[in-house]
């Protein structure tokens, strides 16, 4: 009897596992005693990250895209076609393109997160984003046009993709509007849920200074409920108004509607065991990647070391032996600081990060690390 | 708000959480981002308990209470980490 891993997400976490996995098992493959199926709703890979650089011109979303088909092991069985939904009983998915449902032995979620700014009054009328390709390239064109007024970067969205992008926005929007010599009619702040510029305590005491030194203004206890778009004001739940003239949020994500219809996660989001990341809810589910609830940051690092623990757990199960491999929440991000400049933070579970100085250097792995992502999705590294 | 020392069973609050958020090790963004996170999504008058280990993580959600028109409710102190019982309001 074949054993099937089915693997819905072709983001970070789903190929890095589907790439791993079939390294791991190849001979049971090839004997075809297992079997890898990963299905993605289209036929592109897509790295997120890439979006951040592309209101300032800097890159595409074109340039954010390869086809999986050229990322993914041939030994992988790739199916595009879009997932409605889990059935944990029959241990079955279906399918919203007509095709019949398909069993699993074991069952990986990694649909990643949406974003769902009309969840947010006015959000979607009066602002703008960065955390989709469409949307990433309406804020170049606002950018461009952008010569004076108020410039507003607001986190409404908790939890969120990247940990830091919300840091890296305003800091990049500085250096790029100083080297336009606009930056002296722009006024900038930023806002953020808590009572630091930051979650992280090392962070926010790193950031802080930093954002004062560029002039930009930090309002913290800030929750946007609604945006005001024919007055351009911003409102929050602690009472608080803030006009814009310009405003960049982060906005509020959603996980996965299947997610909530199967009972594995009430808020979109699957319950997982953070170690062995199996789900809390059903036999022979797993999550990772930004899916999952975890208590650590929704980011590719972390999807990708979640990724191979969660190959080397499934490459046991398939084999019949005891898994013993666990995820220890290691995460590492890196963030662009402005100025050409970048730091990085690296952490896990247990352990709280410290940002290291910013340099050029760093900066430039960042670029680098971004070009070699191809080989990471491939599972190269 | 009421500070109690627990061990780890449930007999020695009298408060029922309707929803439990596991922040125990989460170092980024941090267990007061992932309360809040929770918050968005709750009916007003919903308790959470909220379970962390950061230390700073009670002072933090003592002076966000106050300052959103939330409740903290209770501290129970766990063997490894804190259990903090905070209402949410209209
Ligand atoms: C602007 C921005 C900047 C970022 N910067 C960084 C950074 O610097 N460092 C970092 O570590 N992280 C960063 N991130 C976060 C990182 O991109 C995500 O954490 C990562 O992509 C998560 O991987 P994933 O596989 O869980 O989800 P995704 O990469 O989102 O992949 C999910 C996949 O599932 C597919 N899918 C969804 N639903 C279905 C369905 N029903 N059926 C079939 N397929 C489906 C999607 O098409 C997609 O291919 C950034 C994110 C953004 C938006």
């Amino acid at each position: 009897m074949t054993e099937r891993v089915v693997i819905v997400g072709g983001g970070t976490a789903g190929s890095v596992l589907a790439n791993n996995l079939a390294e791991e098992v190849d001979t049971a493959i090839d004997t075809g005693d297992v079997e890898v199926v990963l299905v993605n709703d289209r036929k592109d890979h897509v790295y997120k990250p890439t979006w951040l650089y592309v209101p300032f011109g800097e890159k595409t979303p074109e340039d954010a895209k390869r086809p999986l088909d050229d990322l993914i092991d041939r030994r992988v069985d790739l199916l595009i076609d879009r997932v409605d939904g889990i059935d944990t009983e029959s241990k079955t998915v279906s399918f919203d393109g007509g095709r019949g449902p398909l069993a699993y032995d074991h069952l990986v979620l990694a649909m990643g997160a949406q974003v769902v700014p009309e969840e947010t009054p006015g959000l979607a009328e009066g602002g703008h984003h960065f955390y989709g390709p469409e949307a990433a390239e309406e804020l170049r064109e606002e950018l461009a046009e952008f010569t004076d007024g108020h410039l507003v970067v607001s986190v409404v969205g908790v939890p969120h993709m990247c940990p830091v992008a919300p840091l890296e926005f305003p800091l990049m929007a500085d250096t790029w509007l100083r080297e336009r010599g606009l930056r002296e009619d722009v006024d900038i702040t930023y806002t953020y849920p808590i009572n630091r510029p930051h979650g992280i305590q090392s962070v926010a005491d790193w950031v802080g200074p930093l954002m004062e030194e560029r002039d930009i203004g930090v309002e913290t206890f800030f929750n946007p409920e609604r945006v005001d778009p024919d007055e351009q004001s911003v409102h929050t739940v602690e009472g608080r108004e803030l006009s814009y003239d310009l405003l960049v949020s982060i906005p509020p994500h959603d996980g996965s509607d299947i997610v909530r219809e199967a009972g594995l996660g009430d808020d979109g989001w699957v319950d997982v065991d953070p170690a062995t990341l199996e789900a809390t809810n059903a036999e022979d589910v797993y999550a990772l990647g930004d899916i999952a609830e975890l208590p650590t940051s929704k980011a590719g690092s972390a999807a990708h070391y979640a990724a191979t623990s969660l190959a080397g757990r499934l490459a046991s199960a398939v084999r019949g032996q005891r898994p013993t491999t666990e995820y220890d929440g290691k995460t590492v991000c890196f963030i662009e600081s402005g100025e050409g400049e970048a730091t990085y933070i690296a952490f896990d579970y247990d352990a709280e990060p410290t940002p290291k100085p910013p340099s050029k250097l760093i900066h430039w792995s960042k670029l680098g690390y971004n070009r070699s992502y191809w080989l990471t999705a491939r599972g190269a590294l | 708000m009421k500070v109690s020392q627990g061990s780890d069973c449930m007999s020695d609050t009298q408060l029922d959480a309707d929803v439990t958020v596991n922040a125990v090790g989460s170092s980024c963004p941090g267990p007061m981002m992932d309360l809040i996170g929770k918050a968005k999504d709750v009916e007003p008058g919903t308790v959470i308990r909220l379970q962390s280990s950061n230390e700073n993580t009670e002072p933090d959600v003592s002076e966000w209470a106050e300052k959103s028109g939330n409740e903290l409710v209770e501290v129970v102190e766990r063997e490894e980490h804190w259990d903090l019982y905070v209402r949410i309001n209209d």
